[in-house]
């Protein structure tokens, strides 16, 4: 259990039988009063946010969460298909919950599933991921109002800026936590 | 070498609460007020309900000067300021250091009434233009300041009334979400006249007795003073130092004498009034600071 002097941003908490992630924390003290701890919940489950406080003498369970190395399979009408490597057990995750990550999703790509009572709640991509250029247009030289850099859209149908030298047909590497190009991959 | 940038981007707020420290030494100067420095490093603070000091040994870091502070109004001594560390131990959020900065003054033949002019005579020093700017406002700074009542401030902001939340031991908690947000918005506020229970050194109102001569200054949704008319009665004050030990040792706190020097030496307390001022917060307010941190040199997590 964990007790009000735990709380802080980042912590884990199992509220009304749902994991739930402190976003945002404070601590405040009116006058010579209580001590009340303010904290900004996100559901892990649903995504909704919401404040919360407490006091001195209130205990917490931490959420148990788990993450399990899987695979990515495919994707079929329930949602995303993934795999765990030991087991061989299968999970869905519903597009929701994969939000912007599935367009960095790979064929076979080894993603963590970030597991809560027998059910995936979330995913961590590998931080990079390597994506062939599907569609860019030629930079046209001493067009400065683009400021050096043009869009172009990979494969699965991510839009991101690139170089003006990044050609259609290259692959390039992004970053998953930010969707930002890294680099030019040589094949 | 580049430094500690953390440390070198606070210099301007650095000096302008150097700046803010001197001239409020000669705003209490002026006003022929002596300024003192008392230990630090004490027997044993009041009890406090939800204030617990940081043990040094068998003593403690004090919470706040104000135990000597009233020993030495007692012994004559008629105007007295004290600019000085105090320590409330696990207190850390962004308003909150464990370690902070106290600025107290003390005046004898006055009552909290004199205070609030006090802070209005001082904020106006400190800001001569006569306004105060934060994020999406200006604070007019001209007295007389806003003074409400708890009991009004509860009926206009809260989402129930005061004797409710006290029922309910929600007072803290309605306080801080519901209430402090919406004071000193448009010029300062002077929440004051606190239920008798909430104020553990103070006088009691003559006409009112379950209420008490208290207030707390907020400016834009931040407390930033606490300030009473004395209580100066060894007798009542002892009962509420033994009732309030008793609810700490229920808590499961450790067992505290009573700070006796003190309370045998009240008697010959006149008349007066004290007050106490989070000079961080203070700078966070006149310098735009977010945040406690912006306005110390070190925070304890940089140490």
């Amino acid at each position: 259990m964990y007790s009000c002097s735990d709380l802080k941003k980042g912590l884990k908490l199992l509220i009304d039988g749902e994991p739930h992630i402190i976003a945002g924390f404070d601590f405040a003290k009116p006058g010579k009063g209580q001590a009340i701890y303010k904290c900004k919940l996100r559901n892990m489950i649903t995504g909704s946010l919401f404040d919360r406080s407490y006091r001195s003498g209130d205990s917490f369970e931490p959420a148990q969460l788990e993450d399990v190395r899987m695979q990515y399979l495919y994707q079929d009408e329930a949602g995303y298909v993934f795999m765990d490597n030991k087991t061989f057990e299968q999970i869905h995750l519903s597009e929701e919950t994969l939000g912007d990550d599935k367009l960095f999703l790979r064929d076979n790509m080894e993603v963590e599933i970030l597991m809560f009572n027998g059910r995936g709640i979330g995913v961590t991509l590998p931080n990079f991921v390597n994506l062939r250029v599907e569609r860019s247009d030629p930079w046209v030289k001493g067009d400065t109002a683009a400021g050096n850099s043009k869009p172009a859209t990979v494969e699965g149908g991510y839009t991101l800026s690139v170089p003006p030298f990044v050609e259609e047909g290259d692959i390039i590497q992004i970053d998953t936590r930010s969707g930002e190009y890294v680099t030019r991959v040589k094949e | 070498m580049a430094g500690n940038w953390q440390l070198a981007k606070r210099r301007p707020a650095l000096e302008a609460r150097a700046r803010i420290v001197q001239t409020i030494r000669a705003f209490f100067m002026e006003q022929d007020f002596l300024e003192v420095e008392t230990p630090q490093r004490i027997p044993v603070n009041a009890p406090e309900l939800h204030i617990d000091a940081v043990r040094s040994g068998s003593w403690s870091l004090h919470t706040s000067p104000e135990l000597c502070m009233k020993r030495l109004l007692a012994a004559g001594y008629p105007r007295l300021f004290q600019i000085c560390r105090v320590w409330r131990d696990a207190e850390r959020g962004r308003r909150h250091l464990p370690e902070f900065t106290m600025l107290e003054w003390y005046r004898a033949d006055a009552d909290y009434l004199d205070l609030m002019n006090d802070c209005e005579a001082l904020l106006q020093a400190l800001l001569p233009s006569g306004s105060l700017p934060v994020r999406d406002a200006t604070i007019a700074l001209a007295a007389p300041w806003q003074r409400l009542t708890v009991a009004d401030a509860f009926s206009a902001y809260a989402s129930l009334p005061l004797a409710q939340a006290l029922a309910a031991d929600r007072f803290d908690e309605v306080l801080s979400n519901e209430v402090e947000p919406r004071l000193g918005r448009e010029r300062p506020t002077f929440l004051y006249d606190y239920p008798a229970g909430l104020a553990a050194l103070a006088r009691r109102k003559a006409n009112q007795t379950d209420l008490a001569e208290r207030f707390e200054l907020y400016i834009a949704g931040v407390e930033i003073a606490n300030a009473f008319s004395e209580l100066t009665d060894p007798d009542e004050q002892r009962q509420r130092f033994s009732a309030d030990e008793a609810s700490r040792r229920q808590q499961g706190k450790e067992p505290l004498p009573l700070p006796e020097k003190f309370l045998s030496e009240l008697a010959n307390l006149p008349p007066s009034a004290g007050i106490a001022l989070g000079l961080d917060r203070l700078v966070m307010l006149l310098t735009g600071a977010a945040s406690i941190d912006a306005v110390v040199a070190f925070t304890p997590e940089e140490l």
